[in-house]
């Protein structure tokens, strides 16, 4: 059995297709391995993440909005005793040696928060003490878009990477997450909705209709606070009058660069701002609920710019919301946007520069389906070109990190997990940009970074490497794609720990 | 920690990684422009910052009225700083400030690349690949231009593989990838892996995987060099600490003897299209520490140093609807430290009434980014004009190098 095509083919099918093998893996899918990721998009296995803080947006918004304003009342009430030189109403002594005006001592900041990075709105972007919510927590327990945020990530690192055998779904939906990126560094509001963002726009949509995700992703409030369109009016609607306030073609720009078209999409800057008319008042409901229930999408009508706008040579009558609805499900179904998905996604499974026969392949896949995701994916699994048994891809920090968990069983505290795809530079939901991370090795094999990424093997062989035999190790994650390099630099190796780093390390570890 | 083994040493690391590149040589350039040995440093500001922002021109009249809440002013709280009568910076930049003063920081204000779209991304790979269009993501120019350089004093095989090149960060900016043996380097975050492990790793690599293998090496090497540097703080190229932790790593491994001379730094998040008076002011704080950083560690080499910071094209003239300003064209630049020819605002100043702006929305680019980094290549590193137009920047024969810049 060993070396048979099969085993090579389910071998790759958990290193290329999935989240990395767990023992066991390889020989359960060995007798049939493209037919278990196929089975995989038929069964549409997406996990769901669990958690009691794992609410929907509008619940978190309202939390959220709460501890906003409970954390303004408490500043404002210890201006006003400051101000006075009057002790602190509850009665609470100031802290010794404190002089007036001196900022709380403690922040806690569990890595990798970055709360400078916050928006400059008031009562969002000051620092968060960590007694601010309701029932007032230890002091170590973080802020509360912070423990929403861990929360989200334990229920993937703990849970949804954990869960199936081979992880298709998974993998495509951190590849959507991506490709639809969101930053929590944007501020607490995106913070606390960057799961949620990625549970209710992408998950449910990973082997539905990329329509129906484009919409769900353009309505979602995270992505609505990200690219700023709930600050965007139509200069000449009844809102934008009476506020003085205008257009902010950020979400605009991006829908058609990124999400959409692609950069060489053939659209313009006319097209641009035309494009961000017609979604002026998308927005996400406030506190006070006066659209609406509090924290939900809602079209504010007020904010639209009237009148019919000119996106891409076509016209759309200003019917409200339908307005910006028709535009993205024409955008959806849009060559260049077929053309544009195909190549992030054979660039993502196959190979940096990937064939141009099999990206049309899948362009015309796209288009013939009408944007339909599972016939895409499974096209892309029907592919010969996409089987290649040469390693090409380098695994990103994010599928290295879920590979050494899954290998070695491990479940751990979001803590170590977030802080290592921090060192290794990508922290989860936090890109520089709305482009998201790259997705190509010269990207990822800078010197620092791959220094970084021994170091990180480093740490997790010496938590874990005593309860390993590295060269059974290997032989059981890695299978048929092992090297005799590998197997000899890992029985080498002066103790089990420093086997199972370079193991984690090994060529065939690092590349899928 | 353990006893000593037969295992592979640092020794051999180093010169395992000093094999694989055949032309290594050493960090000094051969004929460095008027007898010194000059630093050169390029900081990406990523996001497209906001030239008028930065560098207002008070003196232009239509300025008030197109920047609205945004607009500076000479006088009241957070006014703008004095440069010469028609310019002035932000009040987040007082180093920068101090060092026009004395001669050593210049402005080079309506400045862009050859990039005319607004694209982030398609900009930043023009602004740091070199090349005239967006398109080629192979090489940086910064790195063709180490290739280019008179080499110095070669180094025999089997000694340390030091680069000329230092790209700072977990990812090293694309201006300074290529070709070229480039140092990688960003604060560590964690206990480092021992030299063992990377011995074997790197016996491993050269057997398998010559990608790994090349990145591995040059990680090891730059790790070790600039492990002085505080760990503890958490920040990224986002935020003012991190800006000024980057830049001081990058200085001390710049002031060593046989340190990089070329490093490329990137920091994040100038796309301002909301609230920008707030961000702009801490960016611009953090820039302007992490000049300070520099002038602090470089100690001595800071008088032959350049520093170039740019950005990949600037914001729309008027504010947008939201007290920020959406994707435009010109921009300012900022030229610092001891080997600048400074005191200046150098820019032929398009003027910003209606029919002077770029598609009627941004201020209109009329210094080309290329003709400095060319002024600097020749009169501080050397570099020939003919590589530069035919290698660095290509396409670029008509883009004379601008004389001067260098003191």
């Amino acid at each position: 059995m060993v070396g048979s095509p099969a085993r090579l083919d389910a071998a790759l099918a958990l290193s290329r297709f999935g989240l990395g093998a767990r023992p066991g893996d390889i020989d359960a899918i060995a007798s049939d391995p493209r037919g278990a990721v196929k089975e995989e998009i038929a069964a549409k296995l997406v996990p769901a993440p669990q958690g009691d803080e794992l609410k929907p947006t509008p619940d978190l918004l309202k939390d959220f909005f709460a501890f906003v304003q409970l954390q303004r009342e408490q500043r404002e009430r210890k201006a006003a005793g400051m101000a006075s030189g009057a002790p602190m109403s509850e009665g609470q002594p100031a802290l010794p040696g404190a002089a007036p005006g001196t900022p709380p001592a403690a922040m806690p900041q569990s890595p990798p928060t970055d709360p400078s990075a916050s928006m400059a709105k008031p009562g969002t972007g000051a620092p968060m003490p960590a007694s601010a919510a309701a029932q007032p927590p230890p002091k170590t327990e973080p802020p509360l878009p912070q423990r929403v945020f861990l929360a989200e990530a334990k229920a993937r690192f703990s849970g949804t990477v954990q869960v199936p055998r081979i992880g298709f779904g998974e993998r495509l939906a951190m590849f959507w997450a991506n490709h639809f990126a969101i930053s929590a560094a944007k501020g607490p509001n995106v913070r606390i909705l960057a799961g949620a963002f990625e549970r209710e726009a992408i998950r449910p949509h990973v082997f539905g209709r990329f329509s129906d995700m484009l919409l769900a992703v353009e309505t979602h409030p995270a992505m609505l606070f990200y690219l700023d369109n709930q600050q965007s009016f139509g200069p000449d609607s009844v809102a934008g009058q009476n506020r003085n306030r205008g257009l902010n073609e950020n979400l605009a720009r991006e829908t058609l660069e990124l999400h959409t078209l692609g950069v060489d999409g053939g659209y313009s800057q006319a097209d641009v701002t035309s494009f961000a008319r017609i979604i002026t008042g998308w927005t996400v409901v406030g506190r006070e609920g006066r659209l609406g229930d509090p924290g939900s999408f809602t079209f504010f009508a007020r904010a639209h710019e009237p009148g019919p706008e000119t996106l891409l040579g076509r016209i759309y009558g200003d019917q409200g919301f339908e307005q910006g609805k028709a535009a993205l499900l024409d955008l959806a179904r849009h060559p260049a946007t077929a053309t544009h998905i195909a190549h992030k996604l054979a660039r993502h499974f196959v190979s940096d520069t990937p064939p141009a026969a099999l990206v049309e392949h899948l362009a015309a896949v796209f288009r013939s389906s009408d944007g339909d995701l599972a016939a895409l994916s499974m096209a892309l699994v029907e592919a010969d070109a996409a089987w290649q048994p040469e390693l090409v891809k380098l695994r990103s920090p994010l599928e290295f990190s879920v590979a050494m968990l899954r290998a070695t069983e491990i479940r751990p505290e979001p803590q170590p997990v977030l802080g290592a795809l921090y060192a290794m530079g990508q922290p989860l939901w936090q890109p520089a940009g709305p482009n998201g991370y790259a997705d190509t090795a010269d990207a990822w094999a800078s010197p620092e970074a791959l220094k970084t990424r021994m170091d990180i093997a480093n740490a997790a062989a010496l938590r874990t490497g005593d309860r390993f035999d590295p060269a059974d190790f290997v032989e059981t994650r890695l299978g048929p794609l092992l090297s005799q390099d590998t197997r000899d630099a890992v029985s080498r190796a002066e103790s089990r720990t420093q086997g199972l780093a370079i193991a984690f390390m090994s060529p065939e570890f690092q590349r899928r | 920690m353990q006893c000593e083994t037969v295992s592979p040493s640092r020794r051999a690391v180093l010169g395992a990684s000093g094999a694989l590149f055949a032309w290594a040589f050493m960090p000094k350039f051969a004929q460095a422009a008027r007898g010194r040995d000059a630093r050169f440093v390029t900081i990406i500001l990523r996001g497209a910052l906001d030239g008028l922002s930065a560098v207002p021109p008070l003196g232009d009249p239509n300025y008030e009225a197109l920047r609205q809440g945004l607009a500076l002013r000479q006088d009241g709280a957070d006014a703008a700083l004095p440069l010469d009568g028609f310019f002035a910076l932000h009040p987040s930049l007082p180093n920068m400030q101090r060092l026009f003063r004395a001669g050593q920081a210049a402005i080079l204000h309506a400045s862009a690349t050859s990039y005319r779209e607004r694209s982030h991304f398609d900009g930043q790979d023009v602004l740091e690949s070199g090349y005239q269009a967006q398109g080629r993501v192979d090489s940086g120019w910064l790195n063709r231009l180490l290739v280019g350089l008179p080499k110095g004093d070669t180094v025999a095989p089997g000694a340390s593989s030091k680069a000329m090149g230092l790209g700072v960060g977990a990812n090293a900016p694309l201006i300074i990838r290529g070709s070229a043996p480039v140092l990688g380097w960003a604060p560590a975050a964690l206990p480092p892996a021992d030299d063992d492990l990377a011995a074997r790793l790197l016996d491993l690599y050269e057997r398998r995987d010559p990608l790994l293998a090349h990145a591995l090496a040059e990680g090891i090497a730059t790790g070790k060099i600039a492990t002085g540097v505080d760990v503890k703080a958490r920040g990224g190229p986002g935020d003012a600490e991190g800006m000024k932790r980057l830049a001081s790593g990058a200085a001390r491994l710049l002031a060593q003897p046989d340190g990089p001379r070329l490093a490329a730094l990137a920091f994040e998040g100038w796309d301002t299209h909301a609230q920008e008076v707030g961000r702009l002011a801490r960016l611009l704080a953090g820039l302007d520490g992490a000049l300070a950083a520099f002038e602090q560690e470089l100690g001595p080499a800071w008088k032959d140093t350049a520093i170039l910071v740019a950005t990949e094209f600037g914001r729309t003239a008027r504010i947008n609807g939201t007290d920020g300003t959406d994707h435009g064209t010109g921009t300012t630049a900022f030229l610092a430290g001891g080997a600048i020819k400074g005191g200046r605002v150098i820019a032929d100043w398009p003027g910003l009434k209606e029919a002077q702006l770029r598609d009627g929305r941004d201020l209109a680019p009329t210094t080309d980014l290329r003709a400095i980094a060319k002024g600097l290549a020749v009169d501080l590193l050397g570099a020939s004009p003919t590589l530069l137009a035919r290698d660095v920047f290509p396409g670029s024969d008509t883009v004379a190098p601008m004389p001067g810049l260098i003191a």
